[in-house]
């Protein structure tokens, strides 16, 4: 398990030393200086140009900046918002906590609902499986966009049992805020986790190690309990996982749709505005997240599976 | 001695695709307390399916009829915590250990769960017994091999975690479904001493299922011979080799690979073996018979008794002792038997 901990350590830095360099790399790459959106499109002087390419060290060699930006990061110094004059890493605070309770409330949404449902179908044959098909192809079919407006339409417009724009004050007005968008934002993965969930549970009803579990005389609950949900948790693990990754990236449609003041709608205006730094250091957290995300997949499950873990000492 | 299970004209029909399919037909067996019966016949004849109809353990939507008693309950009756009693009291012996064992459980839940869950036993006294079981079928180590998992064990090794675990919560039946078929030969002998002995030891009734007619005549007190569905033949195991009542038995013997003699012996039998659904009427295994006649084809068998076996053929009387006689052809001896 130790050596499969550092094995995987290791592979995370290395991820994320190629994703910071590409994340870096590709807005260096891109059209336009960042002194542009600060000048408001008009030629500076010379004088002023290399007062401001001085002290944002826009001169400096590429690898050069790279590195300074790279070391800074590490210890939460993510740069200068040129346009804003403010602290990147203050910018993403005060925003963070927005997406982060959007995609943790989603999350629960795609598991309760999600494996909920793919139960629901696996265990009850006949019209409730029926019914749980219909719902998961419906909400299959759901873009994040389109589910936002037929939702905002629904329950804000029609019912208006919630709000539809904003971020909200306060616990229990965030969250209310924070329903519509992440019922928006779990439509397309709740049909997929439901539809993982429902395959594995009756793939493995049809083990052999089930009817073993039959024949000995177990009820019927500790059977599903400890053979069949425990043995389909780790398909299931690994969907769920890799879904709330990628709601880190898929946040910022939503969040725009509904007007929150999340990360990812802040790296979609501040690419707009040219805030380049901005840019950087959202990015640089969302590759994060992903990354960190999809390394906890992998721990879970080599807990959840013995053969893998023992699969890696033996490599 | 009293039957400990009597199996009564039972006849399974599964759901395949929207049709039934009979996979038994009127299938009467008994086994005493402490008996061991074999149960042999080619792929297909529905050796698997009898022992599944006595656990109870068929597929969803399988149609059953006749009768199964076991220790005076009718198990066909049976449902919810009364079922469950029942299969506790039946152990089932898998093919395939390594399919049949959890693979993400440890050995020692997998040995444990029927007693913790069932019984109640304190998880500690639990493992001593696990543990105790574990030498017992000869395998060296049991606390480390009850923290591994099944992956960690070669298939013999498994297939003894299996037969301790099964004999651990006590059952009155084993049903042992080829048991040893998957192992290589060492293996296979090693794990067959060890089952024979400990149901000897015990005092446990059996049902052995296997391919091989020689193992089930040293392992079985008697043993049924299975063709499309229907036991054609019981008899004691020891004397199916030597003097066989059914004709298909007799082609078994002969089709049996022997190693104390050369190649010439072994006759493979002509024809396919068929399954309960796609067999003809009258006798079903006229169509392989060298010796049948225009009345076998024409009339059901049913199974009766001749000595001290049943055989379900009309004309086992008349063919005693001919069976297995290489001198004598079937044509000819056909023409002075209906002389
Ligand atoms: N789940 C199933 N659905 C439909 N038919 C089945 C099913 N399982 C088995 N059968 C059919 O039932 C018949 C009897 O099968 P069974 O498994 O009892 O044979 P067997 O004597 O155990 O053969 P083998 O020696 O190959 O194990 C066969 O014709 C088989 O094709
Ligand atoms: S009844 Fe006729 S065909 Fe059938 S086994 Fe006996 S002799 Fe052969
Ligand atoms: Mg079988």
């Amino acid at each position: 398990m130790l050596r499969f901990l550092l094995r995987r350590g290791a592979m995370l830095v290395a991820t994320l030393l190629v994703a910071s360099f590409a994340v870096y790399g590709a807005l260096d790459l891109a059209p336009g200086s960042p002194i542009a959106a600060l000048t408001g499109g008009r030629t500076p002087s010379p004088e002023v140009l290399a007062e401001l390419n001085a002290r944002y060290h826009l001169d400096d060699p590429f690898l050069v900046r790279y590195w300074n930006w790279l070391t800074a990061a590490v210890t939460g110094d993510l740069g200068q918002s040129i346009p804003l004059r403010e602290n990147v890493s203050t910018l993403i605070g005060q925003r963070i906590g927005v997406t982060a309770s959007l995609v943790a409330l989603t999350s629960l949404i795609i598991v309760v609902g999600g494996v909920g449902l793919g139960l629901l179908g696996a265990l009850r044959k006949g019209p409730v499986d029926t019914g749980v098909v219909l719902v998961s192809t419906v909400s299959a079919a759901m873009p994040s966009f389109a589910a936002a407006v037929v939702l905002q339409f629904l329950f804000g417009v029609r019912l208006g049992w919630l709000p539809v724009l904003g971020t909200g004050t306060g616990f229990a007005d965030s969250l209310k805020h924070l329903v519509l968008p992440a019922l928006a934002l779990a439509a397309t993965s709740v049909a997929l986790v439901t539809r993982v969930t429902r395959t594995a549970v009756r793939e493995e009803l049809d083990k052999e190690h089930v009817q073993t579990a039959v024949s000995r005389g177990l009820p019927w609950s500790s059977v599903v309990r400890r053979h069949v949900l425990r043995n389909a948790a780790i398909p299931i693990t690994t969907v769920v996982g890799l879904t709330v990754a990628s709601l880190i990236a898929l946040s910022a449609v939503v969040e725009t749709a509904f007007g929150l003041n999340g990360l990812g709608a802040y790296l979609v205006q501040a690419a707009l505005n040219k805030d380049f730094a901005v840019v950087q250091g959202i990015s640089l957290v969302l590759v994060v997240a992903f990354v960190v995300t999809n390394l906890l997949v992998d721990l879970a499950y080599a807990l959840l599976d013995p053969r893998v873990a023992l699969g890696s000492r033996a490599s | 001695m009293s039957a400990l299970l009597e199996v009564r004209d039972l006849t399974v029909r599964l759901r395949v695709g929207g049709s039934d399919r009979e996979v038994i037909t009127g299938t009467t067996l008994e086994i005493a307390e402490g008996e061991a019966m074999g149960l042999v016949g080619e792929s297909g004849s529905g050796k698997s399916m009898t022992a599944k109809a006595i656990a109870r353990l068929l597929p969803a939507g399988a149609g059953v009829e006749g009768s199964v008693h076991f220790a005076g309950t009718d198990v066909l009756a049976l449902s919810g915590a009364d079922l469950r009693r029942h299969r506790a009291k039946v152990a089932v012996v898998f093919q395939d250990p390594r399919a049949h064992i959890n693979p993400v459980r440890r050995i020692e839940d997998f040995m444990t769960e029927s007693l913790r869950t069932l019984e109640d036993v304190p998880r500690a006294q639990a493992r001593t017994r696990a543990a105790d079981a574990l030498e017992e079928v000869g395998i060296d180590d049991p606390a480390r091999r009850l923290r591994q998992f099944p992956h960690e064990l070669s298939g013999g090794m498994l297939q003894r975690v299996m037969i301790a675990t099964a004999l651990l919560s006590r059952p009155l039946l084993l049903l042992a479904d080829e048991c040893t078929t998957a192992l290589d030969v060492t293996t296979q002998a090693e794990v067959m001493a060890i089952l024979d002995d400990l149901r000897r030891d015990r005092g446990l009734s059996m049902l052995f299922i296997t391919h091989d007619l020689e193992l089930a005549g040293a392992v079985c007190d008697r043993t049924s011979v299975m063709y499309a569905g229907q036991v054609v033949e019981t008899s004691a195991a020891d004397r199916l080799h030597a003097d066989p009542l059914h004709p298909y038995s007799a082609a078994l013997v002969q089709a049996r690979p022997d190693v104390t003699s050369t190649a010439e012996r072994l006759v493979a039998i002509p024809g396919r073996p068929v399954s309960a659904f796609e067999a003809p009427s009258g006798c079903r295994f006229a169509p392989r018979c060298p010796h049948a006649l225009d009345s076998c084809r024409s009339t059901e068998q049913v199974l009766t008794g001749l000595d001290a076996g049943r055989v379900r053929c009309e004309r086992a009387a008349t063919l005693r002792g001919r069976l297995l006689d290489p001198t004598e052809s079937p044509t000819e001896s056909e023409e002075t038997a209906d002389a």
